[in-house]
């Protein structure tokens, strides 16, 4: 359950974008900020489920493709007034490889392109 | 340790000072703020609902001592400032309480005028300005019956009207010889008198008061001339005058008010004024609107980024009494420079006048139907040429065809579950519940909290009107000048002009040059800075994929489920059975389950995944179609119909015609989307007057029509010229697109843009200047040079463009 996942390297990731991440049913939005940090969100918008990677990002925040609702990357939670929260999950990135922890996720998952 | 600010003043412009400061920089200060009055901070308009008995002094609060508590400032109600020790740089309040100051902030606010004239001492003489003087006002209305308002003003009015409702005899004097006579014209004035009256409110008018009679308290008040009248509640309401006792004991220059620049400093820099007690270019403000600009302002300076600058406001005045509308803005008496349109309907009690100067609007009054206030107050603040629309504009926005404003709807008249947002699904109710819970002053607070307003924008018309009715008079509509968006102070203009003054070509260089207050922007403003440097330095600026919307950066149309959809371009409308076939095959191989035919005369293949769209768009790539731009702020379609070729009617060959100009201005980026049609004959069956360019072909020719557009608000076109040749045609066309491209704001379609800026400055342009026409042209034929390229193409094949947009990284779960 608590295992790191290495799943993807900081280059293949857009600086200010994002990319789709693939697990099994699942589909995980990994974002790369101007600085460089990086976060994963569940892709799906806590509004209409809009694809969250492909929104525009700026700062730690993400922009819902589908009706602009505005997302914070670090906790999922929708920038006020807006309401709702993505599901975020705990990245580390170490020497440029960036790992991922799937919480409530199968039991372990193995990192390839 | 962090620098202190003092405020003076816990009224509405100071306050609103504090939250414009903590929304941009929650923990510069420690902040400490004075009140003479014991209560947090309040809605003052809201004091006439109260007065009338329609509201209660709970319902009227703004910010109550949680709100002091939760921002760590520290509140003394109930304290007045006696002095400033600008030497030692600390304010001392009458019961010797001190705050020391890096950085203090006027918003003393005014003082009502007591005229000098025996018994304005007397009990029972009050004036209208705070929530002390409407519980006095209340205590005696309650026991007594005659009531005296000195002031036919728009206070004087708003109280007469408030002790009629409750129960009173309401007398009001006034010295000039029509009410409120610098918000109205003569004949508005003497309509309002007559309604006043009918509701049983007496007048004296051109009537100077001479003594208030009584020994304590007060029982009549005499006249110049001898009449005497009972009175045993005399309300003064005749002007304020600037709070500045405080300032000029502490040698601050004032003249009329405290004088202040254009970032809101008074001659001390280190002190700030902001709101009625301010003198600003020689103006002082009355109304809550200015005072509410001049806090961004003060604002944007006391949080130390520096650039914002107060440039004077434009006011525009109602009445709060409830049934009684009238609204008035700018010079609406006019001179022998100006010329005015007036519509009276005596049995409706409706009156409009219009004042125009150049075929602006200059100044405007009405009375009785004032749904359209607003709009010609926009238009006045914007210098919108209205020779397009003359004739209508009397009748108001809703004969322009705003489907959103629907007819005589008008939001008061409105039932609390009516739907006004259709596309956030937002009624009534929530708006106003909005407003009143969350204390809202303006749109782009609305737009924020509920959504309405936010999407299509047709219903903002009824959303302002809303708020306007919700609010009273205090709706403060966002400046003209509007910031791009929340991320900049800056408006389009003032950033497309720094990004070409400074030859600026990157985004992250536009933000460091205008000293951007967020890391790096927001969905709105990187669009558009990302088209500003686009359109300005073609060929040299590397579009930033990361700053484009989805649809463009994808170049394929997002739908609800996150699928996609291809439209590949079909030239003028034209298609070939290779064509259709390859569109057929492609629909079967990649299982498409829906393709459709578009409104704009091309097939749409619908639900693809995104890795899936290289694949899809090398096929057709294949067969020559590139892609349609159905996604982009660019050249969407060309419509045409079978024309000369083929109709009995037709006069040119419209389908060439299409055809050639589709293969001209495909690919050119644009501030929106931009749509084009050729008609053969004027039966115009391409429909093209509802075009951004509209082509129809005349016995002798071409009839060039522009600003057209369907959708949200349908707007015909508007004859441009008609020429004689198909270069002309072409000539003409592209120096069009050239002027939008380059004089547009970003978002913003032809139609809006030419309602704008207006007809004559694009005819001057465009057909007077011939030469510029052909600069223009030249200009948009090089810039396509550049942008020519078909993006399906870069993006398909194994060396394809941004590959890591379309494909995800896959891991694989392994359970164990
Ligand atoms: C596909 C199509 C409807 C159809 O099934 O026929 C369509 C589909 C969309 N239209 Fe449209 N419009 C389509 C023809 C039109 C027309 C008719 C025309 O072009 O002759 C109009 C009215 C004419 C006009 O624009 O003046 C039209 C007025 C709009 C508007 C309102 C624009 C306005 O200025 O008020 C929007 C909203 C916007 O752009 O902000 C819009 C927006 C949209 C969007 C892009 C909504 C969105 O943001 O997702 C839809 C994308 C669907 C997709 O994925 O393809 N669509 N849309 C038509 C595509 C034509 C094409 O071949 O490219
Ligand atoms: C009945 C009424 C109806 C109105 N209706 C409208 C309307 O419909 N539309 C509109 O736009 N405007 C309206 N106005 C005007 C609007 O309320 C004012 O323009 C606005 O409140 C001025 O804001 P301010 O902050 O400058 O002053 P205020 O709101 O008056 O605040 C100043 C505060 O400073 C305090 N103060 C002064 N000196 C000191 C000191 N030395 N120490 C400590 N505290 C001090 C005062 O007690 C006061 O609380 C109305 C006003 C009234 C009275
Ligand atoms: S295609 Fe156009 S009209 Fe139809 S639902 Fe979408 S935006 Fe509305
Ligand atoms: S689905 Fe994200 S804002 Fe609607």
């Amino acid at each position: 359950m608590s295992d790191w996942i290495e799943i993807s390297s900081v280059d293949e990731i857009p600086p200010l974008g994002a990319r789709v991440v693939h697990a099994e049913e699942m589909e995980i939005a990994l974002f790369r900020t101007a600085n460089d940090e990086i976060y994963a969100v569940r892709d799906r918008c806590p509004h209409k489920e809009g694809p969250l990677s492909q929104g525009i990002v700026h700062g730690k925040r993400v922009t819902c493709p589908l009706h602009n609702l505005v997302l914070e990357l670090s906790d999922g939670k929708a920038v006020p007034p807006d309401e709702g929260c993505a599901l975020v999950y705990p990245i580390k990135v170490e020497e440029s490889r960036v790992w991922i922890k799937l919480q409530g996720v199968a039991s372990k998952i193995k990192g390839s392109k | 340790m962090k620098e202190k600010l003092v405020l003076v003043g816990n009224g509405m412009a100071g306050v609103r000072t504090l939250e414009e400061l903590l929304k941009i920089e929650p923990d510069l200060y420690d902040i400490t703020v004075f009140g003479s009055e014991p209560h947090g901070n309040y809605n003052r308009i809201l004091l006439s609902p109260v007065l009338a008995g329609e509201k209660e002094i709970g319902d009227i609060m703004l910010n109550d001592e949680n709100w002091y508590q939760e921002n760590n400032i520290k509140l003394h109600t109930g304290k007045e400032v006696v002095e400033i020790d600008r030497r030692n740089r600390k304010v001392i309040a009458e019961d010797g309480t001190t705050a020391s100051y890096n950085r203090l902030l006027l918003a003393t606010g005014s003082n009502s005028v007591l005229i000098p004239i025996p018994g304005n001492d007397l009990k029972g003489v009050v004036t209208f300005r705070n929530i002390h003087d409407v519980t006095t006002i209340l205590e005696i209305a309650n026991k007594k019956k005659q009531a005296l308002v000195i002031g036919g003003g728009l206070l004087g009015l708003e109280a007469a009207y408030a002790l009629k409702q409750q129960g009173m005899f309401v007398t009001v004097v006034h010295l000039m010889d029509s009410l409120m006579e610098r918000q109205l014209d003569p004949e508005a004035s003497s309509m309002l008198r007559e309604t006043l009256e009918n509701r049983g409110i007496q007048f004296l008018m051109e009537t100077a008061t001479e003594a208030l009679l009584g020994e304590d308290e007060v029982w009549g008040a005499r006249f110049k001339g001898g009449l005497e009248i009972a009175a045993d509640l005399v309300v003064m309401a005749v002007g304020i005058r600037p709070n500045i006792a405080l300032a000029q004991k502490a040698r601050i220059h004032c003249d009329r008010g405290i004088v202040v620049n254009d970032t809101m400093q008074t001659y001390d820099g280190r002190i700030y004024a902001v709101g009625e007690c301010v003198q600003h270019r020689d103006q002082v403000y009355g109304l809550v609107a200015p005072l509410f600009e001049q806090a961004k302002v003060c604002a944007n300076h006391l949080a130390q980024l520096g650039f914002a600058q107060y440039r004077g406001s434009l006011t525009f005045s109602k009445l709060k009494v409830t049934g009684v509308d009238l609204f008035s803005t700018g010079d609406f008496m006019g001179d022998d420079t100006t010329e005015s349109i007036v519509m009276k309907d005596v049995d409706r009690g409706i009156y409009k006048k219009i004042v125009l100067k150049n075929n602006r609007i200059h100044g405007a009054v009405m009375f009785g139907d004032t749904v359209d206030g607003s709009w010609y107050y926009q238009m006045l603040r914007d210098q919108t040429d209205i020779s397009g629309f003359r004739g209508q504009l009397l009748y108001g926005q809703s004969h322009l065809g705003d489907s959103g404003h629907g007819g005589a709807n008008t939001a008061a008249d409105m039932a609390d579950d009516v739907e006004v947002c259709g596309c956030n699904g937002v009624c009534k109710k929530d708006i106003v519940n909005a407003i009143t819970s969350k204390g809202l002053f303006t749109l782009d607070d609305v737009r924020d909290h509920t959504k309405a307003s936010s999407s299509c924008g047709s219903c903002t018309g009824l959303v302002e009107q809303i708020l306007s009715f919700t609010l009273g008079g205090d709706y403060s509509e966002a400046p003209t000048a509007k910031p791009l968006c929340k991320c900049t102070d800056y408006t389009h203009e003032e950033i497309r002009q720094t990004i070409q003054r400074q030859k600026l070509t990157g985004i992250r260089s536009v933000m460091d040059y205008l000293e951007y207050r967020s890391p790096d922007g927001c969905h709105i403003c990187r669009p558009a800075i990302n088209y500003y440097l686009m359109s300005s330095w073609p060929g040299e600026v590397v579009d930033d994929p990361r700053s484009r919307y989805i649809n463009e950066r994808a170049h394929a149309n997002i739908q609800k489920d996150g699928t996609f959809s291809v439209i590949p371009r079909i030239w003028g409308g034209l298609v070939t059975p290779a064509e259709l076939r390859a569109i057929a095959d492609a629909a079967d191989k990649f299982n498409v389950s829906t393709v459709k035919i578009t409104g704009g005369q091309r097939i749409g293949l619908y639900g693809l995944k995104k890795n899936e769209l290289p694949a899809v768009w090398s096929d057709l790539n294949q067969s020559g179609m590139p892609s349609g731009y159905a996604y982009g702020k660019s050249l969407r379609t060309v419509k045409t119909c079978v024309g000369e070729e083929w109709c009995r009617f037709g006069t040119q060959d419209s389908t060439s015609m299409g055809v050639r100009l589709e293969k001209l201005t495909w690919g050119s980026w644009m501030p929106h989307k931009f749509k084009m049609a050729v008609s053969g004959c004027p039966r115009n069956c391409a429909e093209a007057t509802i075009k951004d360019f509209g082509v129809v072909a005349v016995e002798s020719g071409w009839e060039l029509h522009i600003g057209g557009n369907g959708g949200v608000r349908v707007r015909p076109t508007e004859l441009l010229c008609k020429v004689k040749t198909d270069q002309e045609v072409v000539e003409h066309c592209c120096a069009f697109i050239q002027l939008y491209r380059e004089d547009a704001y970003y978002l913003e379609r032809t139609a809006p843009w030419i309602e704008r800026v207006g007809m004559v400055k694009i005819r001057q342009q465009l057909i007077e200047d011939g030469g510029n026409r052909k600069a223009l042209s030249d200009r948009f034929l090089s810039s396509q040079k550049f942008a020519q390229k078909d993006p399906w193409a870069e993006r398909t094949g194994d060396a394809g463009f941004e590959t890591h947009e379309f494909f995800p990284l896959e891991v694989k779960v392994s359970h164990e």
